[in-house]
């Protein structure tokens, strides 16, 4: 009898799994992603705050050059381990405009926690100005906004290569194999110790495009180590109580026989 | 026990129910309610409907406090949502994998009665009323994914919206018309939204006229057999209160499964990304639900009539109790029926599928074979099987199906013993 509702659960899955397969996972081109074992990644997945730490150091040195955060305040850098008194620093070397204040006049202030993280450019026309027509994107949710994931940037971001042969390359373009269709405006960026990491780490290539794509999964989804603990909680408790019912249903339907 | 708590019953329950029946309503409809007794777990799907689209109406009603109905914030407000409104996040992967959640219920149910010919007489209007809510599920889906304003969003409003300039003379002023104006934009926007928070409402009318159907007759059971004596059925509280909610309990497994650990499972990653209209995604898929009914459409090398097509997949359901008049409903006794019936079955996978690979090369010509089987299955198959089909032995009564099937410990009747 313990098979039926199985069989439903069976069920389920089986549908889950066409589902799956109906995906176009539109990621990229044929190449492989190149599979890192996130510590993110599975029931109990949480962030190495070490790892975001260092991720938001290559952050402010490298990406915040051309990308913003615009989801992203500096509040929030509570949540990857920096204490109140650090992100007033940390935000403090930032300006915003204000106002208009009681003269009527637009002003600028020092960023406060409150604020959005502030972005490299005032508008898309500059930054596509300042970037030779292409447009740096947002990076808060590339993590969730691209076909494979953190696996894709971290791909990415390992991908540079030299034009190949016979390939008719655009003037100011990059070569880079997980790139859909292989050109991409972003120079590369990371180098050996293009940062010096405070906690001592190696600051290698591999280290670099590690710490800065964990950075960005958890700028994608912060609400992360959350939904996971609730999640174990939410499933460890529908599953006593789904068998108990189960109990309570041969009980009650054995008065029948 | 149960007397004893009917005469326990307090004075005041007893004075509403004489002047508002509602306690003899509830008693009739949920407690003493006679069931088949021979109902199997693919009967659990319609509660299941039922629970999601309460769970869809209250996260929806939460959601629209705080989302904002404006091109230029529509997005943000959803990220705002998702980082900063308690347990906003939760609110939102339990609404958007609830919609999947509820068309995977949704079609379970359908082709739970397409098996067991629930949509036959006396039940037409019990099926057609379900055709009316997939309809209206299908249109409140369709602009709830427009709402949070990504690539996938503006580009699948502006793909589907478009289908209707297919319609000669009036087609542009139709679109024109949906839009608001002569692109998707801030009016379409406002108005999807305002229609998306409508149309659930409209949904809970007419799954009120569903519940009223059914209870006319009552459920149709595995065996397609009318129940003949009380000996058949067996009172809805206790035993099927607690099926249901055992069902309840794994389908939340299911559920919550999905929401805590893959959220975006069943979502494009592009719609993560603002809505551009100066930029066209790569592939633009509809959500998984649809790509059934998208690769019909793209099967036709023709516009107009792909839409038209499109269109007839669903309303041919419409028609189902009048295309099969064979008079036994269940497919367990009709062996031809249930072979066809399987591949139908496989044939919308099919279709599913390549609803998601782009139209071209091999998948044309598989979407259009896929295509023809769909209609051929309810024009032609049906009617004629209805007329020449004969069935395996039927037991006489559901009881007497419940008996052999316990000492059996097999099918009443296998198919092959009819087919040699």
């Amino acid at each position: 009898m313990l098979s039926k509702p199985f069989n439903l659960f069976i069920c389920f899955l089986f549908l889950f799994t066409i589902a799956n397969s109906f995906f176009v996972k539109a990621a990229t081109s044929n190449v492989e992603l190149i599979q890192q074992n996130w510590p993110f990644k599975g029931f109990f997945g949480r962030f190495d705050k070490a790892s975001l730490q260092r991720g938001f150091k290559v952050y402010s040195e490298v990406c915040s050059a051309c990308h913003g955060l615009r989801h992203i305040s500096y509040r929030d850098l509570e949540g990857i381990g920096y204490s109140n008194d650090e992100i007033k620093v940390i935000a403090g070397e930032y300006e915003v405009t204000d106002g208009p204040n009681d003269e009527g006049e637009m002003y600028t202030r020092d960023a406060k926690m409150s604020d959005k993280f502030v972005g490299p450019y005032e508008n898309d026309k500059i930054a596509r100005l300042a970037n030779n027509g292409a447009y740096p994107p947002d990076l808060s949710l590339i993590v969730k906004a691209r076909g494979g994931g953190a696996d894709y940037i971290y791909s990415l971001l390992n991908g540079y290569k030299d034009f190949p042969e016979n390939f008719e390359a655009s003037e100011g373009m990059y070569y880079n194999e997980y790139y859909p269709g292989n050109q991409i405006a972003m120079p590369p960026q990371i180098e050996d110790d293009i940062v010096e990491f405070d906690d001592g780490t190696i600051a290698t290539h591999n280290q670099i495009a590690r710490d800065i794509t964990s950075f960005l999964a958890w700028t994608a989804e912060p609400e992360l180590e959350r939904r996971k603990s609730l999640g174990v909680k939410t499933l460890f408790f529908l599953v006593l109580i789904t068998i108990m019912l189960l109990g309570v249903k041969r009980k009650v339907w054995k008065h029948l026989d | 026990m149960k007397d004893k708590e009917t005469e326990n019953k307090s004075g005041i329950s007893d004075w509403i129910d004489e002047r508002l029946p509602v306690f003899t309503f509830i008693n009739h409809n949920l407690r003493d309610y006679p069931t088949p007794k021979n109902l199997n777990y693919f009967w659990n799907f319609g509660s299941l409907a039922g629970v999601t689209l309460v769970i869809m109406i209250v996260t929806g009603i939460l959601l629209a406090m705080q989302y904002t109905a404006n091109t230029e914030m529509a997005f943000d407000s959803v990220e705002r949502i998702m980082r900063d409104v308690n347990n906003g996040w939760l609110l939102r992967y339990i609404h958007m994998n609830g919609a999947s959640m509820f068309f995977i219920i949704v079609y379970i149910h359908m082709f739970r009665g397409l098996y067991y010919g629930s949509y036959k007489y006396p039940r037409e209007i019990l099926w057609m009323l379900g055709v009316v809510i997939l309809l209206l599920m299908m249109a409140t889906a369709f602009m709830g994914y427009v709402l949070p304003w990504g690539q996938m969003s503006f580009w699948g409003a502006t793909v589907i919206t478009n289908l209707f300039s297919a319609f000669p003379v009036i087609g542009d002023y139709i679109v024109t018309f949906l839009w608001g104006g002569f692109s998707v934009d801030n009016p379409t926007l406002t108005r999807f939204f305002v229609l998306h928070y409508l149309l659930p409402f409209a949904i809970v009318g007419v799954v009120a006229l569903h519940l009223v159907a059914l209870h006319q007759f009552g459920s149709n059971n595995p065996t397609g057999i009318d129940v003949k004596s009380e000996g058949d059925t067996i009172p809805f509280h206790p035993y099927y209160t607690v099926k249901d909610y055992l069902g309840l309990g794994v389908y939340l497994i299911v559920f919550a499964f999905l929401v805590f650990f893959a959220p975006n499972f069943l979502g494009h990653p592009d719609n993560y990304i603002p809505a551009n209209p100066l930029q066209t995604p790569a592939h633009i898929v509809p959500e998984w639900y649809f790509l059934p009914f998208y690769a019909i459409l793209r099967a036709v090398p023709d516009k107009l009539l792909g839409v038209l097509l499109m269109f007839a997949a669903v309303m041919v359901l419409f028609f189902l109790p009048w295309l099969d008049k064979h008079k036994i409903r269940s497919a367990n006794f009709r062996p031809f029926y249930k072979q066809f019936y399987w591949l139908f079955f496989i044939n919308c996978i099919v279709l599913g599928w390549v609803g998601a690979m782009p139209a071209e090369g091999i998948y044309v010509l598989i979407s259009r074979v896929a295509t023809l089987y769909y209609f051929g299955f309810f024009l032609i198959i049906m009617p004629f099987l209805s007329k020449f089909e004969k069935t395996t032995d039927l037991p006489s009564s559901i009881s007497a199906a419940v008996i052999s099937e316990k000492f059996d410990n097999k099918e009443p009747s296998s198919s092959e013993s009819y087919v040699k």
